[in-house]
């Protein structure tokens, strides 16, 4: 019997490593590579240095007025100028702290949902859920507890788009969770109703159910009886949006598996007790990644409100640039509007492509 | 077209592998090979997970480029040539552990592609071919079904008649059986050996024992990447010479 | 004990399931009913106390204003329906624009995120990222307003090659007026596609019968080039280019691309563009690598490998997104009300309801277009994907 010693693992051959080679692997691997490669280079350096000189090397940072901006590149006085409205809207600069308080008040609320240690997830987050709206509400309209009233036409800014996106995702959860049971329910009746009902809004621009909420919603009211304007977009937004999360959750309870219907009924369970306890519970874990994927579309969408006159970011920014005493701001004032909406969007998508990850590698055998 | 190939004279075999060392990035997985294989002659190649045994065998039709050595298959060498290794090709056919059929063509449609694509033959040709396989491998009543009706044997079968269309002088099995369930590695099996009493020259990646005891000419062991021990089966069976060879026959035949 | 098994006894009662089931439905059914007798008595109330009076006669009546694009003729003195008319050709128009574009677009990205190249992949990556990130009013609001309305007047207008103009009023170009030669090239045209397609099944069949390959796209290349020309050499050429002139402030002759289309076709191909990119990317990636490999092993050239075995597999992952994708573009043209470009939304839904005052009608014949788009494209859906379903047993 012969002992079989192993030869030596051995470096691979020179050519191999190092950023030479690298280079050669990934951009100049054929002839068509290294054209390819440079393409790219061509492109970057005809975006690239422009765009840099313009956003910082000759911006403008400093100053008050539009006379202040002497140098060719952007103007970012006209943001700095223009900040407080953009984020808050018409909302009176000395009341704005509760604006801020509401912010700080979620994101600490919010913050033990994202440790993993933290135990009674469920439980807090629904508490959480049920007890912030009031307390939100309350802060930012006023009225009360010794507050002044600031009404929600003086609302505006970012803090308008976080308030429509937020309520619209909340209010559209339960509904779209109750439209996509109906949606699976064994009786006809009931699931003709929501199909319907889902694939009307589905099929129809947001843009036209704003329209509808803002001139028509007033008609169907009885007489005397009026909402406000951001009221009546918030109810369409959430019956929008209602939509699209019930047909997530559907893709949800379409994963369970059937066994778990069974072993729910098997143990006796009725209809809404093996929902509540089994079902459910699993198959919105298996969809918070695609809901956060629809608040996403929605954050994106709340910017159509400007069609209604409502002023959320874009339409501050929007009115900002048609000021006569800073003309010729627009294309600062889109693009720092559209950097807050990129990141926010980047953000969550970033998070529910993380959210996704986790789960798929829990779920494997 | 073949002027533009380099036919190296041999007599040393159908296949020769000279020094053939492979890397992975950092990792050596291949390390100084050293195969010759005659026409006609049937190999098994077996060893521990990650020997170096599937990558061995898919340098032989370049899915796997080599870094270092020579590899001459059917007097040609293979190279970076595109036009050397797509001769290669064509001469050596190739049935993968999860089948790889083309689930949006029928059976016979997996059967025809090759040769009406490659070996340019007319349609009726290519399907008279196809049919003729398929009832060697015997499932001809299932031609006009997709590989999704099929069970996986059958569907292995398949895979074997596919690439027999290309009649290719050299077949290269990748664990064949592995992916199947136990009652269906017979047929496949079968096959096979009916295709080694033909004369086709195969080389095989299998954990089967029993199949390399009563097919093969020659036994292959290997293990990180090396030839560990190569020897007639019933030497190697019943006598290894290596301890390594030893102790992976006591885990696999227990 | 034993006279309680048996057959159950067929007594109505709430703990069956089947009748809660059945009162439950009625329950529901009766409360949507209600709601809408609701809806439609408050309706009725409102309406009377305005005066305004419902129905669709409004649509005969003459509406009045100008319209900065039509693509059928139009004057003020024309009714409301050919408003309507024109606003859903426009809407059509930006759609089929937009989807042809962004396919193109979205593609070439799609496939540069799988390139081996890193840099191209990168930069595809980015382009992504940055433009679905964004929301496409933005977008649109961005083009328009920081873009276009800031190009130079007619006067001062960027020319390319005395033949395209870029100003702040739009794109101008050479308009095509036909000739007496026009018909005659168009029928000649018809028949090189038709040599065409008699060339291509006749190649294909002796391609099947004797397994010689033809070289179909060269043959058919030429068979397009040569027919037209051709005709144009007996009868003369087909069209002459009315080039636009700068007179006083603006441009005569010629065609214009109004900025708002112009605004709203990019933003709504860039937009979509990302997202057919993920989409193709996805499909391409969803065939495993054991396709190729056994392609590959096959002898099958990349360029059979692709067609044969890699794009009809892809194709079937990618085109339900896809044309999803597809409808978001057509609702999201609606958009447009933000800038003003007379489509349907902000012509007839904008202009429309404020002049007549006729909420509902307006709303729901707006909202049927779409609905109709929307259920007649995911039927379609429905029947490709029944047909192109993988057989699995």
């Amino acid at each position: 019997m012969t002992t079989h010693v192993f030869k030596p693992d051995m470096p691979p051959p020179g050519n191999r490593i190092g950023i030479v080679a690298w280079a050669r692997a990934n951009l100049f691997s054929s002839w068509l590579n290294t054209l390819l490669t440079l393409f790219a280079f061509y492109l970057i350096w005809l975006i690239v240095p422009p765009l840099l000189s313009w956003t910082i090397l000759d911006a403008n940072w400093v100053g008050s007025t539009r006379a202040d901006c002497t140098k060719d590149g952007a103007c970012w006085v006209f943001i700095q100028q223009r900040f407080g409205q953009f984020m808050y809207g018409y909302y009176p600069t000395e009341l704005r702290w509760r604006v801020d308080l509401s912010v700080w008040l979620a994101v600490i609320g919010a913050a033990p949902l994202f440790i993993s240690r933290f135990k009674h997830k469920a439980i807090y987050g629904l508490g959480f859920l049920v007890v912030y709206p009031i307390l939100a509400y309350s802060l930012l309209h006023g009225g009360h507890w010794g507050l002044t009233n600031v009404a929600t036409s003086q609302w505006g800014g970012l803090m308008l788009t976080l308030v429509i996106a937020t309520v619209g995702i909340a209010g559209a959860l339960p509904l779209g969770i109750l439209l996509a049971l109906g949606r699976r329910s064994d009786m006809p009746a009931i699931r003709v109703v929501c199909v319907t009902f889902i694939e009307f809004w589905r099929g129809v621009p947001l843009i036209t159910v704003l329209f509808m909420s803002s001139v028509m919603l007033p008609l169907f009211l009885p007489e005397g009886m009026n909402f406000d304007k951001l009221l009546r977009a918030l109810i369409g937004v959430i019956l929008f949006q209602s939509a699209y999360v019930a047909e997530v959750v559907r893709g949800g309870l379409q994963a369970i598996p059937k066994g778990q219907y069974e072993a729910a009924a098997a143990m006796g369970l009725g209809y809404w007790r093996s929902m509540g306890l089994v079902i459910l519970p699993q198959a919105l874990k298996l969809v918070i990644p695609g809901i956060v994927n629809t608040f996403i579309a929605l954050f994106k969408d709340t910017s159509l409100v400007i069609i209604i006159g409502l002023f959320d970011l874009l339409n501050s920014v929007k009115q900002a640039a048609a000021d006569p005493t800073w003309l010729g701001m627009a294309t600062e004032g889109y693009v720092f509007a559209a950097l807050v909406f990129w990141i926010f969007c980047f953000g969550m998508s970033r998070y529910s492509m993380h959210l996704e990850h986790k789960l798929d590698t829990g779920h494997k055998r | 077209m073949s002027e533009a190939i380099k036919k190296t004279a041999s007599a040393e075999g159908i296949i020769q592998m000279q020094g053939v060392n492979k890397w992975y990035g950092q990792f050596h997985v291949l390390k100084d090979i050293n195969l010759n294989v005659q026409p006609g002659e049937r190999i098994v190649l077996c060893g521990p997970s990650g020997s170096g045994k599937s990558t061995t065998i898919r340098c032989l039709n370049r899915l796997e480029e080599h870094q270092q050595g020579r590899i001459v298959v059917d007097g040609v060498e293979l190279t970076n040539d595109i036009k050397q290794i797509e001769s290669v090709r064509r001469e050596v056919g190739m049935v993968f552990q999860h089948f790889n059929l083309f689930p949006h063509l029928t059976i016979l449609q997996n059967c025809t592609l090759a040769p009406m694509w490659v070996r340019k033959m007319p349609k009726r040709k290519a399907e008279e071919i196809a049919m003729h396989y398929l009832e060697r491998v015997r499932i001809p009543e299932q031609a006009h079904k997709y590989p999704g009706q099929l069970s996986g044997g059958q569907q292995q079968r398949v895979a074997i008649a596919r690439a027999l269309c290309m009649k290719p002088k050299i077949m290269l099995f990748d664990e064949p059986t592995s992916a199947l369930d136990p009652e269906m590695v017979k047929e496949v099996l079968d096959t096979m050996i009916g295709l080694a009493e033909d004369g086709m020259t195969m080389l095989c990646v299998t954990h089967e024992m029993g199949f390399a005891r009563t097919v093969a000419n020659r036994v292959i062991f290997m293990d990180k990447g090396e030839i560990v021990e190569e020897a007639a089966p019933n030497d190697f069976f019943d006598n290894p010479q290596n301890d390594r060879t030893k102790l992976f026959l006591n885990q696999i035949l227990h | 004990m034993q006279t309680k098994v048996g057959a159950p006894k067929p007594r109505l009662s709430l703990g069956d399931p089947r009748v809660r089931g059945w009162l439950f439905q009625i329950i529901t059914v009766a409360l949507v009913v209600f709601m809408g007798w609701y809806l439609f008595n408050n309706t009725q109330t409102n309406l009377q106390h305005r005066g305004i009076t419902s129905g669709f006669d409004f649509l005969q009546r003459s509406a009045g204003f100008g319209i900065a694009q039509h693509l059928i003729d139009y004057t003020e003195s024309d009714s409301y329906s050919r408003v309507f008319l024109i606003g859903l050709l426009n809407t059509l128009l930006v759609s089929v624009i937009g989807i042809v574009l962004a396919t193109i677009l979205g593609f070439i990205v799609g496939i540069a995120r799988l390139s081996s190249n890193w840099m191209i992949s990168k930069l595809a990556t980015v382009y992504v990222e940055v433009f679905r990130n964004i929301p496409p009013l933005l977008q649109i609001l961005f083009w328009y307003f920081a873009v276009f309305l800031t190009m130079p007047g007619p006067r001062n207008s960027h020319n390319f090659a005395d033949i395209f103009y870029m100003s702040s009023r739009g794109l101008n170009m050479p308009a095509a007026v036909g000739t007496e030669a026009f018909w005659p090239f168009m029928a000649s045209v018809l028949l090189a596609i038709v040599a065409v397609v008699l060339m291509v099944r006749r190649a294909n069949q002796r391609f099947e019968e004797t397994g010689v390959p033809f070289h179909k796209f060269w043959v058919g290349l030429a068979l397009m080039l040569v027919i037209p020309g051709l005709c144009v050499l007996l009868f003369g050429t087909p069209v002459h280019w009315e080039m636009p002139q700068l007179k006083g402030f603006n441009f005569v002759g010629g065609w214009v691309l109004i900025p708002e289309l112009l605004a709203l076709t990019i933003a709504l191909t860039v937009y979509t563009a990302a997202f057919i990119a993920e989409i193709v990317r996805s499909g391409i990636k969803s065939v495993s690598h054991g396709q190729t490999e056994a392609a590959r092993s096959l002898g099958l050239r990349p360029g059979p490998t692709l067609r044969k075995v890699i794009i009809p597999q892809a194709l079937r992952v990618i085109i339900p997104p896809l044309t999803s994708q597809y409808l978001n573009l057509v609702k999201n043209s609606s958009l447009a009300a933000g800038i003003g470009y007379p489509e349907m939304v902000s012509l007839f839904a904008g202009t429309v309801l404020n002049q007549t005052g006729q909420a509902i009608e307006v709303i729901a014949i707006t909202m049927s277009v779409y609905l109709a788009i929307s259920i007649s494209i995911s039927l379609l859906m429905n029947w490709y994907n029944t047909r192109i379903a993988l057989i699995e047993r």
